[in-house]
Order: structure tokens, then C-alpha cells, then sequence
């Protein structure tokens, strides 16, 4: 520790400074700092210095700045000096640093420095506009920002005032943030989106001169992001000279996001790019358990006794699962393994905010040996001395690991340390090769998609709401955001049809349009309810209809009251519960008492059966950069070496019994079981892909008249069942296996399967909401999910049958072939395959195929398969009611 | 003649549900139908629901009426009724007629035309549907059987009512279905709404309380081809 602390002495340049160098002092006292703060956010590397020193010579620091680093024994870090320089240059800058690096430092400042040499407002003068604008993904992000850059603010005493806006900012506080704007305000993209629709946000933001975009890697891939890309470009048209300051972790294609900073029309112009490289390489090892690894599930119960050992070893470990349901079981399992009662806690989504907020607090005092969490704390909260992540399940991507493993020693110049824990054999591989990944730096963030219409829709109205628009200038306007440089001016055309009437081919609705133009060409508003209207439903994020789980004391049942509200359950789970059902939740088995209302009454349970809750959402499909190095590592037996024996065993046993593919071929095993003909395919793309392919085999294997059964798909292989011999058909050619897998079936069959398919339901009623179609709430009253999914779903039909191409529908089709069903995945594997299926037919059940066919019957295929459950109900009453 | 020949035989003994001694056949597109009395019923078909929404910024698409129709269309011109009684709340509001497309307004009455229709007024449109033909009433009474929109307090034996949209759940294999559904003990039914916007009320809501017999008590759910009979016993509330 040492060593960097002589560099620092050298570290202020005086290069660096305006000018004042020779009242700067030296730092007396650095030993002392360096032990109890984190400094390493703020060191500058001696040898990164000396680099600048010699290119940039005309960073203008301002005195206090220099003064304060100087007291504090720091020096700016190169990105921060270099990422200011760029920005006094004129530029928007996107920096891509690891955790730890002093991003958010650097991110504010060319803000800083500006506003310290700003002259103070006199009085009587008019109050100035927002000057920065910061944008954060997470609430808590915000709040968490306005602590930490409060407290250098203050002590290098500057005249700056830093506000929070969320949904949780009192309306008193809004309102006066209206009249006296402070000079940094820390928010969301929902609130961004509420302020341009506000009339007043022309005059709000004129004096706006940066934005700061934080964790950028996650806002851009989502429908946030669109909603916000179209913020930025309003902003934009207000302040033509604005620039942005992008903050991300690492991403696959830079470029993208340099891209998505500024303007994009016309199209090309990027953002300046910094890059800090990462700290030390992160001590990752996958756990090689004494234990037998299982063939399938998630639950990785195996490891439970060799993962409470390695709490018991460290300080603080943070424990990531993929998902909610997994988060429960494995919280319910360290506890059961919890002998020297440790303080272990549980943090995920579901759980009541309140809940979440004290296990955050005692995470930051130090308080906590080991937290289990899910995606909630993907981002960069900052945490306390965390020096172990447990990542249990597969990573399913190369840069999610990193990010996570990041979070492990807040300081990007220490190592972190990561135990992988694979949960099945097949995870091992994963874990393999995500771990492969990790050291050799690759990445695999999605790529950015094309700007969603539902969300353009959104933004049309909101911008009538703020002010009169002309459409040929918004119209450019939009162009100039990046998900939709790409924009035809007749799809914006029917976008503001849509808002306007709805874009209907039957025209019924022009007396109740929502905008309309007026005679000066300029699209208004038809009714001030419309803009009220709106900002009770702004925003791209639509939940799954939920419940409040509400504790009451055991005994009372339904009539208990008045408990506390544990946190938010899914309705469609809480509906197949039956009243003393057991199941986990938010870390205690809980007796599911009943429904009432929008809430689902609980009481302290127990018992054996104990049912785990399922979540819709947080299930994230492997990679296709990990997909490819699984199939590499399958077909490499030389690779195998570096796997557990057990697991390299059952390789080599599957080699001598059938057969491995090679990299880019497609497996396709064929055997009987039972009475039953049996067909497993190894694509490896990913549960969503394997469950729309597996749809396609089955309607393509029932025409073919092999009355297939049933399907189930895991991330890594595909089996379907009939009652014909499959293989049989295959070498009949009626079809052959190729003509099974061709290209086509993403054609007719996948349009005719969409239709009904309950995914696209559900897809659309997402799009409904998000476009305005149908309302999130009412002014004063939560509209509840029950309502809002019968009518999405009744609308659904309505519209198909009546008017299929409706822009609506459209986006919807767009949305679902991106999400829920993967179809681009699907295509290119379909593409990628053809003429490299690999059949083999076997006499028996080959050890590939195992951990698949483990997987039968613990989950249903949802098809049409509701009818039969409802013969099932009639045909149990007609038996016990002696009719048959 | 030929066609209500094959219709006759598609009306199987078994499927026919009782209620005070008239045989009804309960269709799995949502209508109630007395082959003896060639009588149809059909409730709440909610029609101009889309445009009574879009007058309050709700742009929801305008072709419920229509979807609506069509489907009435094709129960008439399957069944062949001479008395159609519509168990109310036809129209969503009182200006929903009015309001109607004039090509709507023209298969509504082709539709009318030739047989008895019965506007039977509801909470939702209390008073006759402008311009239209048929007759309305508060209630009206055929044989043993009454027909009003809204159920009694009292249990009346022979009742036929709409207004409540029944709709009932049942759990199997972890999995819930919830469907409209017709819902009778024998003495009275509540009819499934026939509207293509309108929502549902499960049969064990306190909405329902004392309108049955609950030992005799069947929720009659639509299918895609068939009804499937459900006893009380294994439905689920929400």
C-alpha cells in the first residue's frame, strides 16, 4: 500500500492546474488517508499522468479543486482530467470504466468546475435553470449520488445546489423545484419524461448545459431507453450546444453507445470515448464440490454445506441467484445450514421497499456477513467491504458475471474474488466458459434494438402536452435519437394518428381526438384532461399484475387484519394457491389464508410441501457468445480437462454411447422410452428460443402426423415426445430431419401460432399501456391488473380480427419477436444449421439427454392445453357424481 | 329445413340443462336456447362500449360493435329463433344507438327483421334504443320462465337474468383457467355477457350471495366447442 502514495506526491502536476500551482499545497498526511478511505477511486496512476502531462496541457482545474485534492492527499484520476478536457473542449464523452474507477466523480466534473467559476446570481436577479442534469436507472441511485457527491461539494465549498426529483419527491418540493431550480437535479427517465411534458419545460431547461447519463449499459437496451433517447432529443432542440457525459460499465460495441450520446441527424456523429481498463484481474474459481453435481435444477442444494463454509471464511459475501424463486430457496437453505446463526439477509425485487431499505442499511454499516440478491443489485450502489460474490447458477452472460463480480472489493485495483457455483452439470460448462470470458476480457451486452412505436407514441403525446408541435420539425427532432435515426416519415405519420384518434382504418373517433391540428398547422392538445391523463400513465415500465402479501396472525384466516405487507406476489401464482397452501416467501414459509382484494392474506406456515413462487420476469437466456463457447467446449475433449471429473466423465460417457457434436453442428438424438417416441435437439440458444422452436416442431410434427405429445426446453437442449416413431419418419423423409428444421417454419407456422399465442397477449397489453391505449390508473384510483389484463386481452382480439396491420399490432409483433420468443436467435441457429444436423438414433436415453428429460412433467407447455384442464374438472365431476 | 334437422341432432338429450322445467340448450358462444319455444336469449351485449370509451380519451378500437354483431349473426343463423330476447344493457350507454354506424345500424335490423325481438331495458340503457325496431320491456314473462336484466333479491323459480357477467375459475395442475360462463341451480340462470369489451365477475363474488342454491349450483364455462359443466365444489374464487 505503500507505493501509491508516493506516487500521488507526484501526481498534481502542474499541468493539471489553472495557473495556481504555486499555492498548492502538498499532501503532509497521506499515509493516515490512504488507511481508512477509499482513495483509490480518486488515485491517479503516476505512469496515466505522465501520458496526459505530455498530450493536455489545457485542462482548466479551478483553484478549490485543487486545493481539495490536495488536502485530501488525491489527485484527479487521467480519465477524470481527461474526460473534463474533453468536455471543455465542446464534446460529449462517453466513459467506460469498471466499478470502482471513480466514474460518477468524473461524470460531474465538467459541471463542477463550471459552476465554481460561474458568477453568483445578485439578487433580484431571475433564478437560473437547471445547469446539469443527472440520470440514473434507479431511484436509489439517485439518492445515493446526492449523499456522495454532497459531501465533496461541501467541503471544497461550492456554491452549488443538488436536488433529487423521483416519484417519491414531494409535490410541495416539486413545486418550488419549478421556481427555484437547484443547479444539479438528480432523476430518473420517467421524470425527465413528465418535466418536457410539463408547459413550462422550455424555460426549465434553457440554461441546461449537460446531461449526465449513469449506468448508460443498462438504460440503452430497454424501452426506457427509447423514452429517455427521445428526452434527450427535446433537450436537444432547446439547447442545441448541450452535451452529455455517459457513464457505463463495459459493453460489447462502444460505438453504439458513443452514437446514442448525440444527435443522429443526420446520422454518424459519436461522443469522445475514454477507456479505463480494468483493475486486477478478478480471482474467479468454479466450485468443485466433493458432492455430487446434479443432473438438472436450479436449486444447487448440493452446495449448500461448502457455500456457508465460505461465508463462515470471509467478511461480507454477496450471494447472486438469476432469479426470485431461487433467490427464496436458497436464503431458505443457508438458514437451515445456519448453526452459528450468522446474519444472513434476502434482497429482491419483490420484497416490500421497506424491507429492502434496511437490509441496504445494514449492508453499508458492515452489519451483514452475507446477503442473497438478485438482479436489484446488479448496479452500482455502493456497497461495504464485500470481499466475496457467490454466484450461484449460471452467470448466462460474460459481462453480467463481470459487472456482478465487480461489485466484490468497491476498488478496481484489488482483485475480487468470485466462487461460481453451477447448479447442474450442463451449468458447469456454462460456468466454464463464462469464467474463460471473464479473463480474457470478452463482452457480451445485448445489442441495442430499434426504437419501440408504442414508446414514440407515448413521447408524441407527451410533447402535445408541453407544447403546440409542428410534425415536420418533431419529426426531424425524432430522428436525432438514436434508436430512431432510422424513422420513415410514414410510420411517424400513422404514430400521430394513433394519438390522435387511434389509427383506425375505420375512421369513428375524429370528434374525440386526442390532439389535434389546429389552423396554424400546429398539433395541440383537445383537452386539458388528456394532458392530466398522461402523466398519471408515463412511463415504459408495466408490471405483471401483483398482489400485496399481507401477514396477519395465524388462526384468524380471512378476518385477520392489519398485519404487515411482506412485499408483492405475482396474481397469477397467488391464483393456483388454495387456502392452507405452504409456500416460500421473502425468507418465511407462509399459509397462503386467501384473497382480498389487491391483497393476498398470509400467516405463518410450516410443513412439507412448501411451494416456491414463480416469477414471469428475471430469467435471462445464455448468451450467444457463451452459447458458442459451451458448444466449442463439447466438441473440445482436450478443453475437458479443466471441468470436474465427474463432469468430464459424463462427456466422455456420452461420446462412447452417442455421439458429440462438433461446433457448429446441430445433435438431434432419437429414442424410445416407455411407449413413447423421444427427440432431443442440443441448439444451446436459450429457454426462449427452445420454447418458440419447440412450438414450431410440434405444429410441424403434428401435420406430419406423429401425434406429438408435448415439449420442454431448457437454455441448453430441446426434447419433444409423441407417440410415433420419429425416426422412423426422419428416414422416410416424411419429413427429413433437415426439412423439419428448415428456415420456413419462422413463415406460416409462426405466424399462425403468434396469433393465439398467450405470449403475444401479454406482449400487447404491455404495448396498450405504454402507448396510452389503456390506461395504467385513473386520476385518484389504481386501476387493478385483473381489469386492465381482461380488456387488453379482449382488445387483442378485437383488434386482430378486424384490422391486423394496425400500428399497434405491429409493434406488438415486433416486441415479441425481440423478447418472449427470441426469433432472431432462432433464425440465425435455423440458418447457421442447415445442412449440419447431426441425427443419431439410439436404443435407449443417452447421458446428454438426461438432465432434459429430468425436466418432463415438472413444468406444462402452455398451448392449447387450457381445454383439457377444463375436460379434466368436468370429467372429475361427472365421475364423482356417478353420470359415467 | 334441412339445416335445423342437422342442428336438432347437434342437440344431444344430455346436453340440455333444465331450469324449472324448460330444456335449454346453453351455447358455448354464449347464448341460451329454447329448442321447444325456438326462443333465443342473449345478454349484455354492452354495443358502442369502444366509442362510449373514446369519448373520454380512451381510444380504444372502434370495432367491438361489430365484432358483437357478427357474432349474434352467426347464433341467429345457426339457431333460426322466431323470439330473440336481448337480457340488456344492448347498448353501453343511452346514445349508443344513436351513435352506431349507419352500416352496423343496417345488420341489426336485417337481424331483427322477421322474428320477435325484445329489448329487455337495462341499468345501462333504461330507456328503448333509438330508431330501432322490436319491443321494450322491464321484464317479460314466457311459460314458466321470466326474463329480466337484473336478478331478483328473492329467489324466483324459472328467472333468467343477465347483468352480472359471471364468469368462474378452476385450478388443475397448478394451473388456473377463468372463463365466462352461464351459472344455474336448476330453478334460476344468470347468463355470461355476449359483448365483445365486457368484462367478468367470478360466481362465488358476495355479488352473487344468495342468489342460489348452492348445493345444486353448476357454472356452465365456455369452451372453444363445448360447455363444460362445473360443480360448485371445484371452483376458485378471484
Amino acid at each position: 500500500m505503500a507505493k501509491p502514495v508516493e506516487r500521488t506526491r507526484e501526481c498534481l502536476s502542474p499541468q493539471v492546474g489553472t495557473g495556481t500551482t504555486e499555492q498548492r499545497p502538498r499532501s503532509p498526511f497521506v499515509p493516515i488517508l490512504l488507511g481508512d478511505c477509499p482513495p483509490s477511486r480518486y488515485l491517479w496512476r503516476v505512469t496515466e499522468q505522465l501520458r496526459l502531462a505530455e498530450q493536455n496541457a489545457t485542462v482548466a482545474l479551478p483553484e478549490p479543486f485543487i486545493r481539495w485534492f490536495g488536502e485530501k492527499g488525491w489527485s484527479p484520476r487521467a480519465h477524470q482530467i481527461e474526460l473534463l478536457a474533453k468536455a471543455q473542449a465542446g464534446l460529449s464523452v462517453l466513459l467506460i470504466a469498471p466499478t470502482g474507477a471513480g466514474k460518477t466523480l468524473a461524470g460531474f466534473m465538467p459541471s463542477l468546475t463550471e459552476l465554481a467559476n460561474r458568477p453568483r446570481r445578485k439578487p433580484g436577479q431571475a433564478h437560473r435553470g437547471i445547469h446539469t442534469l443527472y440520470i440514473s436507472p434507479l431511484k436509489a441511485l439517485a439518492v445515493d449520488i446526492e449523499r456522495n457527491l454532497g459531501k465533496p461539494v461541501e467541503e471544497i465549498g461550492l456554491p452549488v445546489t443538488i436536488e433529487t426529483r423521483t416519484g417519491d419527491t414531494p409535490a410541495h418540493k416539486r413545486q418550488r423545484q419549478k421556481l427555484v431550480p437547484p443547479d444539479i437535479l438528480l432523476t430518473t427517465p420517467e421524470q425527465l419524461a413528465l418535466l418536457i411534458a410539463a408547459p413550462d419545460a422550455r424555460r426549465f431547461f434553457e440554461d441546461l448545459r449537460y446531461v449526465v447519463l449513469d449506468e448508460l449499459h443498462s438504460l440503452v437496451t430497454s424501452k426506457r431507453g427509447h423514452l429517455l433517447a427521445l428526452g434527450l432529443a427535446r433537450l436537444r432542440s432547446y439547447v442545441p450546444s448541450l452535451q452529455t457525459i455517459g457513464l457505463s460499465a463495459t459493453v460489447a460495441e462502444p460505438d453504439d453507445l458513443r452514437r446514442w450520446l448525440v444527435g443522429q441527424n443526420p446520422p454518424g456523429a459519436m461522443a469522445g470515448l475514454i477507456t479505463v481498463a480494468g483493475g486486477a484481474k478478478p480471482n474467479i474459481s468454479i466450485l468443485d464440490s466433493e458432492q455430487h453435481v446434479p443432473w438438472s435444477g436450479h436449486s444447487a442444494r448440493y452446495a449448500i454445506p461448502e457455500i456457508y463454509e465460505a461465508i463462515k471464511r470471509h467478511r461480507t459475501t454477496i450471494l447472486f441467484v438469476n432469479t426470485r424463486s431461487q433467490a427464496e430457496l436458497l436464503f431458505q437453505e443457508l438458514w437451515r445450514a445456519n448453526e452459528d446463526s450468522l446474519p444472513i439477509a434476502l434482497h429482491h425485487g419483490s420484497l416490500d421497499v421497506g424491507q429492502r431499505r434496511r437490509v441496504e442499511k445494514a449492508m453499508g454499516e458492515n452489519a451483514l456477513r452475507a446477503i442473497v440478491a438478485t438482479s436489484t443489485l446488479d448496479l452500482g450502489i455502493d456497497w461495504g467491504d464485500v470481499d466475496l460474490v457467490v454466484h450461484v447458477g449460471a452467470p448466462k452472460g460474460a459481462s453480467r458475471l463481470a459487472q456482478r463480480i465487480g461489485r466484490a472489493n468497491h476498488r478496481m485495483d484489488e482483485p475480487s474474488k468470485a466462487i461460481l457455483i453451477p447448479a447442474n452439470r450442463f451449468e458447469v460448462l456454462e460456468c466454464r466458459a463464462a469464467l474463460d470470458a471473464n479473463y480474457l476480457g470478452a463482452q457480451d451486452t445485448p445489442p441495442l434494438i430499434t426504437g419501440a412505436l408504442d414508446v414514440l407514441s407515448q413521447h408524441v403525446l407527451g410533447v402535445a402536452c408541453g407544447a403546440p408541435f409542428d410534425a415536420d420539425l418533431l419529426f426531424e427532432e425524432v430522428r436525432g435519437a438514436a434508436p430512431y435515426a432510422g424513422l420513415a416519415r410514414e410510420t411517424f405519420d400513422r404514430v400521430v394518428d394513433f394519438v390522435a384518434t387511434g389509427g383506425y382504418a375505420l375512421k369513428n373517433y375524429e370528434r374525440y381526438a386526442r390532439i389535434r391540428k389546429t389552423v396554424d398547422g400546429l398539433w395541440r392538445v383537445s383537452h386539458p384532461r388528456i394532458a392530466q391523463q398522461y402523466r398519471l400513465n408515463v412511463g415504459t415500465i408495466v408490471e405483471m399484475p401483483e398482489l400485496n402479501v399481507r401477514y396477519v396472525r395465524q388462526g384468524r384466516g380471512m378476518a385477520g387484519r392489519g398485519g404487515p405487507v411482506l412485499g408483492k406476489i405475482e396474481e397469477y401464482f397467488a391464483e393456483t394457491l388454495r387456502p392452507g397452501d405452504n409456500f416460500l416467501f421473502a425468507g418465511k414459509v407462509l399459509r397462503f389464508e386467501g384473497i382480498r382484494e389487491n391483497e393476498c392474506v398470509v400467516s405463518n406456515g410450516a410443513g412439507a410441501n412448501i411451494i416456491v413462487p414463480s416469477y414471469a420476469g428475471g430469467k435471462f437466456p445464455l448468451s450467444t457468445y457463451l452459447a458458442d463457447q459451451v458448444r466449442g467446449m463439447l466438441a473440445d475433449s482436450d478443453r475437458w480437462q479443466a471441468l470436474p471429473e465427474q463432469v468430464a466423465d459424463w462427456l466422455r460417457l456420452q461420446k462412447e454411447r452417442s455421439v458429440l457434436p462438433k461446433r457448429g453442428d446441430l445433435l438431434v438424438e432419437t429414442f424410445p422410452r416407455g411407449n413413447r417416441h423421444y427427440m432431443v435437439a442440443y441448439p444451446f440458444e436459450g429457454r426462449l428460443a427452445h420454447q418458440t422452436l419447440g412450438m414450431l416442431l410440434t405444429r410441424r410434427l403434428e401435420r406430419a402426423n406423429a401425434r406429438p405429445l408435448g415439449f420442454v426446453a431448457t437454455d441448453y437442449s430441446l426434447a419433444v415426445w409423441a407417440l410415433d416413431d420419429v425416426a422412423a419418419l426422419f428416414k422416410a423423409k416424411k419429413p427429413s430431419l433437415a426439412a423439419l428444421f428448415d428456415e420456413d417454419m419462422l413463415g406460416d407456422d409462426l405466424e399462425a401460432w403468434l396469433n393465439d399465442s398467450w405470449m403475444l397477449k401479454r406482449t400487447f397489453r404491455t404495448c396498450a399501456v405504454i402507448a396510452g391505449l389503456i390506461e395504467k390508473r385513473y386520476p385518484g384510483q389504481e386501476k387493478s391488473g385483473r381489469q386492465v389484463t381482461v380488456s387488453a386481452d379482449l382488445i387483442y382480439d378485437v383488434l386482430r380480427s378486424h384490422e391486423p396491420d394496425h400500428i399497434l399490432l405491429q409493434a406488438t409483433r415486433t416486441d415479441a419477436a425481440a423478447g418472449l420468443l427470441d426469433v432472431s436467435r432462432l433464425a440465425e441457429m435455423l440458418s447457421r444449421v442447415r445442412g449440419r444436423i447431426m441425427h443419431k438414433h439410439l436404443e435407449q436415453i443417452s447421458p446428454l439427454a438426461v438432465p432434459i428429460m429430468l425436466e418432463i412433467g415438472k413444468e406444462s407447455v402452455n398451448g392449447g392445453a387450457n381445454e383439457s384442464l377444463l375436460m379434466e374438472a368436468a370429467d372429475l365431476v361427472e365421475e364423482a357424481m356417478g353420470q359415467r | 329445413m334441412n339445416f335445423s334437422l342437422a342442428r336438432a341432432s347437434l342437440i344431444a338429450e344430455a346436453d340440455l340443462v333444465g331450469i324449472a322445467g324448460e330444456r335449454a340448450v346453453c351455447d358455448p358462444r354464449g347464448v341460451l336456447y329454447f329448442p321447444d319455444l325456438r326462443l333465443l336469449a342473449v345478454s349484455d351485449l354492452h354495443l358502442e362500449k369502444g366509442s362510449s370509451l373514446a369519448r373520454r380519451g380512451t381510444l380504444i378500437p372502434p370495432y367491438d360493435t361489430g365484432a358483437t354483431l357478427l357474432r349474434l349473426q352467426a347464433v341467429i343463423s345457426d339457431y333460426h329463433p322466431s323470439i330473440v330476447i336481448t337480457l340488456g344493457d344492448s347498448f353501453h350507454d343511452g346514445g349508443g344507438a344513436e351513435r352506431m354506424h349507419a352500416s352496423f345500424r343496417e345488420r341489426l335490423e336485417a337481424l331483427i327483421s322477421g322474428r320477435d325481438w325484445f329489448w329487455v331495458a337495462g341499468n345501462h340503457d333504461p330507456d328503448a334504443p333509438a330508431d330501432l325496431p322490436g319491443e321494450t320491456v322491464r321484464e317479460l314473462a314466457i311459460g314458466s320462465l321470466l326474463f329480466r336484466h337484473e336478478p331478483s333479491k328473492q329467489r324466483v323459480e324459472g328467472e333468467i337474468a343477465g347483468h352480472l357477467h359471471p364468469c368462474a375459475r378452476i385450478v388443475q395442475r397448478g394451473r388456473s383457467v377463468r372463463r365466462r360462463c352461464f351459472a344455474g341451480d336448476g330453478g334460476r340462470m344468470i347468463m355470461p355477457a355476449f359483448g365483445a369489451y365486457t368484462g367478468s365477475l367470478n360466481v362465488l363474488d358476495r355479488a352473487y350471495a344468495g342468489l342460489f342454491r348452492l348445493d345444486t349450483l353448476m357454472a356452465y364455462m365456455l369452451g372453444t366447442d363445448r360447455i363444460f359443466a362445473i360443480s360448485r365444489s371445484m371452483l376458485r374464487p378471484g
